[in-house]
């Protein structure tokens, strides 16, 4: 069984938990099982959060939390200082960090050896959407670096997912941004 | 320059709650009225969040947390043991809850409570909706809002009845003291507080409190939308003591501000047709002409 | 169709689907995204049912018992506090034979304040005369939803029913879940069709005052001879579902790799999904453990068990929930189910994941080398990774 776990941190309000669903369900549509689930408890609007996403080929039968993640995603850089984001990481895992300073930098302030690497998700969300919401530009990062789940279907699960709740013209400027961190993030 | 609020804090630093919360700043100048001498209850809703996770806490004054429905009873309790145990003299017991632990789940021990005669002070901090379960509508919810059970959607099935009016309810009950107060106004406010602490009897208290999260504005607008909605009249000031009411912020005609200035800067108003907003507009006004009267009518006498 | 959904949104789809005609509900974390998808359903036009957005869960099994009285399909969900403060009412749910469908989410109760998983909430619901099932995983929330109408609403039953599922672990845990068509579903349920209810052109009275020397022991027994009957519904209709949607979860019991098992383990909910995949690292071992899992707790297994106890040699029974002065309720029920047995196997207690506190493989290992130390003698309730003072 080849079960992925991926952590992603940011604050409440910054769309963690989408970005932790948007990508299961982007995976599903390659035929894995997934689980999708936020850090458990009450969530107040700026405090540091958690979300959580399974990816496994065989049936996911195991309903505990995380504890050592093969994958990290940092949506808000503000949280390296204060949050432990590679708690539980090992070095052959990833981090990817929402960040207009470079990898080598931010390795350095982490102390953390495995493969890391960033982007201004932030920038790219001002640039296609218009506000500074940066989790679906980290999952269009995290489909290139993770190599997990093909680009069409992260277009397709992202077209779903929000065909209900944002405007055609919103769906568009998400799916740019997830086009743009994809080619913007370098492996 | 002579100040005109207390020093004294009795709500730390470090609290739990939204950037910009308005219940936040409501309980610090509640307290800085009530003074060290004041126990609390507290059920379930924000602010049984907001003081901080065991073992950690912002206030200063002895806290017990209580059942959602049971503020009105809990207060009741204390009291009641305060005084058989011979040390109610100088101590003020006070029950703060949310609106929907108030107009609605508490509102039958809240009648009970003040009904009885307890010498107790209920206050009620107001965000019109249940913000700790991630806004749901109450009965506190005005005509027109978006909550999450009143989502709009493509029936525009916004919250359709009006905002239940738990000050009068309370007046109705004949208790010495009701009033409602707003944090935009922390001086008066504080004078309120003042008061029911002086009055022995149950007293209650309604507090505008905003809250950027549920109403989806800007946490930096929280005073100004306070100002705004007693401004407009939609949030009025007054009090009623002994029955006699007293406008405590006169908002003159000219200088009464439209309620679009108001709707607008919230996201939670942002699909009201024109039709919607005239029957706000046209309620409000009605609300106010009543309270005029009110005044008019039962008013301390010139 | 499939789709991603949590625990609470599959229990929304799952009232949708049955075609519930009266919902009446109040939020509570961490049930509160079943009311808010409910009402985004009926916004958008796609749900019609009345939904009265009550202000307290006293008043929610109040409106649903009425309603139910009428003749409406109902349905509610609740949590923790919410639960607690709808005891009276599920008392008069089941005194009236209403069939309403509660989803609950297990949380545990106050004070200290606590919104994670733990099971007392609906366990200390037992003696109230509901259906009690226990979920695991958002699949089976959808699935049971339809099979519990199906039995509530058996006339031999007529009962209410809730199904609990585990706060956060199944609850806003987003799983794939297959939902089956419309018009199959409605084939499958039928519509519910009472031969009495409050009905103008019919006039009675539901719940009048009777004497000791009159009818209401009788009432009462008529009750558990619902829960009789409801012991065969339950095992009929998860395995007709089965044959028409693919799947089932055997009925009261659902036993998973107990065929040679020397120790099978005894739980519910999400945390059987853990213990599934501790069972394949533990086979893997050279140890021959099972597990039963309870997925119906109210009509109790009862024969489910005897059958099950004749082939293994310890039972290991996980409650996350204990009943103060005695022991866990399935820790109890399961021996007072094996005492007329001559011979048993030896039963040892655990109490664990209280509040919420997370039940891993690890944990699930730990115990089960535990319980195969030999016999100490101990037979009181182990409280697993309780924490000291100085930590
Ligand atoms: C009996 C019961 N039902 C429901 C809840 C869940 N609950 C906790 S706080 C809350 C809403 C509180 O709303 P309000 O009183 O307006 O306070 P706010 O959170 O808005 O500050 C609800 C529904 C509960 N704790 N107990
Ligand atoms: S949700 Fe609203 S009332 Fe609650 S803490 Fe945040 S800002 Fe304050
Ligand atoms: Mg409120």
């Amino acid at each position: 069984m080849d079960l992925i776990e991926i952590r992603w941190h940011g604050r409440g309000g910054q769309g963690v938990v989408t970005a932790s669903e948007l990508f299961a369900e982007a995976a599903m549509q390659d035929g894995n099982y997934i689980q999708a689930f936020p850090e458990f408890g009450p969530e107040r609007m700026g405090a540091p959060i958690k979300a959580f996403t399974r990816i496994c080929p065989t049936p996911i039968t195991i309903h505990s939390q995380v504890y050592t993640p093969n994958i990290v995603v940092v949506l808000d850089p503000t949280l390296l200082g204060s949050v432990d984001v590679t708690q539980g990481l090992g070095t052959d895992g990833i981090l990817i960090v929402n960040t207009p300073k470079d990898a080598k930098e931010i390795a350095t302030m982490l102390g953390y050896a495995g493969r890391l690497y960033t982007l201004d998700a932030t920038k790219i969300a001002l640039e296609t959407i218009g506000r500074p919401v940066a989790n679906t530009a980290c999952a269009g990062a995290l489909v290139k670096v993770s190599g997990l789940v093909s680009m069409d279907n992260m277009m397709a699960a992202t077209k779903e997912k929000f065909r209900e709740k944002l405007s055609e013209k919103a769906v568009l400027a998400n799916i740019e941004t997830i086009r743009k961190a994809y080619e913007e993030v370098s492996v | 320059m002579k100040k005109t609020i207390p020093d004294i804090e009795l709500m730390e630093r470090g609290h739990q709650a939204c950037l910009g919360c308005g219940a936040a700043h409501a309980m610090r100048y509640l307290l800085k009225g009530l003074g060290p001498k004041t126990i609390a209850a507290i059920p379930a809703c924000c602010w049984a969040v907001i003081p901080g996770v065991y073992p950690y806490s912002c206030m200063d004054v002895p806290l017990q947390y209580v059942a959602f429905e049971t503020t009105g009873a809990s207060i009741s309790g204390i009291e009641a043991a305060l005084r058989a145990k011979g040390k109610k003299e100088g101590t003020t017991v006070v029950g703060w809850a949310g609106d929907g632990g108030t107009l609605d789940i508490g509102i039958q021990a809240l009648s009970g409570a003040v009904e009885r005669g307890h010498d107790v002070k209920y206050v009620c901090y107001d965000n019109e909706a249940y913000m700790n379960t991630g806004i749901q509508r109450s009965s506190a919810t005005p005509f027109g809002a978006w909550t999450t059970t009143t989502p709009v959607g493509t029936t525009k099935a916004w919250k359709l009845s009006p905002k239940k009016n738990i000050v009068e309810i309370m007046v109705a009950h004949d208790i010495p003291y009701a009033c409602t107060a707003s944090v935009a106004y922390p001086e008066d406010l504080i004078k309120k507080a003042q008061k029911m602490k002086d009055i022995t009897g149950p007293c209650f208290m309604h507090i505008y409190a905003p809250c950027p999260t549920g109403w989806k504005y800007p946490p930096e607008k929280t005073i100004e939308l306070a100002r705004l909605a007693t401004d407009t009249c939609i949030f009025p000031l007054y009090e009623v003591t002994n029955g006699k009411y007293r406008i405590t912020k006169r908002i003159k005609d000219e200088k009464k501000k439209d309620v679009l200035d108001y709707l607008r800067m919230q996201g939670r108003f942002k699909s009201l047709d024109e039709g919607a907003i005239q029957s706000i507009r046209d309620h409000v006004d009605f609300e106010w002409a009543r309270l005029l009267r009110k005044e008019e009518c039962f008013g301390e006498e010139q | 169709m499939k789709l991603v959904l949590s625990g609470n949104e599959a229990a929304a789809y799952g009232a949708m689907l049955a075609r519930a005609e009266v919902i009446s509900a109040y939020p509570i974390t961490p049930q509160t995204k079943i009311v808010e998808k409910i009402a985004d359903l009926i916004a958008d036009g796609r749900f019609k049912t009345e939904f009265i957005k009550v202000e307290s869960e006293h008043s929610a099994m109040a409106a649903c018992i009425s309603a139910s009285l009428v003749g409406a399909r109902t349905f509610t969900a609740t949590s923790s506090q919410g639960l607690l403060l709808m005891h009276e009412m599920l008392h008069w749910a089941s005194g009236s034979r209403t069939p309403v469908v509660m989803v609950n989410i297990n949380r545990a109760v106050a004070p200290p304040w606590s919104v994670w998983a733990d099971q007392t909430d609906s366990i200390a619901q037992r003696d109230t005369g509901w259906i009690q099932y226990y979920c695991e995983s958002c699949q089976e929330v959808v699935d049971t939803i339809m099979q519990a109408y199906r039995v509530c609403e058996d006339p031999r039953v007529l009962l209410p029913a809730m199904l609990s599922e585990d706060a956060f672990f199944l609850s806003h845990t987003s799983e794939i879940v297959d939902l089956p068509p419309q018009e199959e579903l409605d084939a499958f349920l039928g519509t519910y069709e009472p031969d009495v209810r409050l009905d103008i052109d019919n006039p009675r009275s539901f719940g009048s005052l009777s004497m000791p020397h009159q009818w209401y022991p009788e009432f009462r027994y008529k009750i558990q001879e619902g829960m009789e009957h409801a012991v065969e519904a339950i095992e009929r209709v998860d395995r007709e579902y089965g044959s028409l949607f693919g799947r089932s979860y055997g009925g009261l019991l659902d036993l998973y790799r107990c065929e040679d098992a020397d120790t099978v383990i005894v739980a519910a909910g999400s945390m059987c999904s853990t213990i599934r995949a501790a069972i394949e690292e533990l086979r893997s071992e050279g140890v021959k453990v099972g597990m039963a899992r309870i997925r119906v707790f109210r009509p109790f297994p009862t024969e489910a068990f005897r059958a099950l106890a004749k082939d293994v040699r310890s039972l290991v029974v996980l409650d996350r929930s204990f009943s103060m002065g005695s022991e866990g309720a399935f820790f109890s029920e399961v021996k007072a189910a094996l005492y007329p047995l001559s011979d048993r196997p030896d039963v040892r207690g655990f109490a664990v994941g209280i509040g919420g506190r997370d039940i891993t493989i690890e944990t699930i290992r730990s115990i089960i080398t535990d319980s195969l130390r030999p016999d100490t003698g101990i037979t009181a309730q182990k409280w697993v990774g309780l924490r000291r003072c100085e930590e």
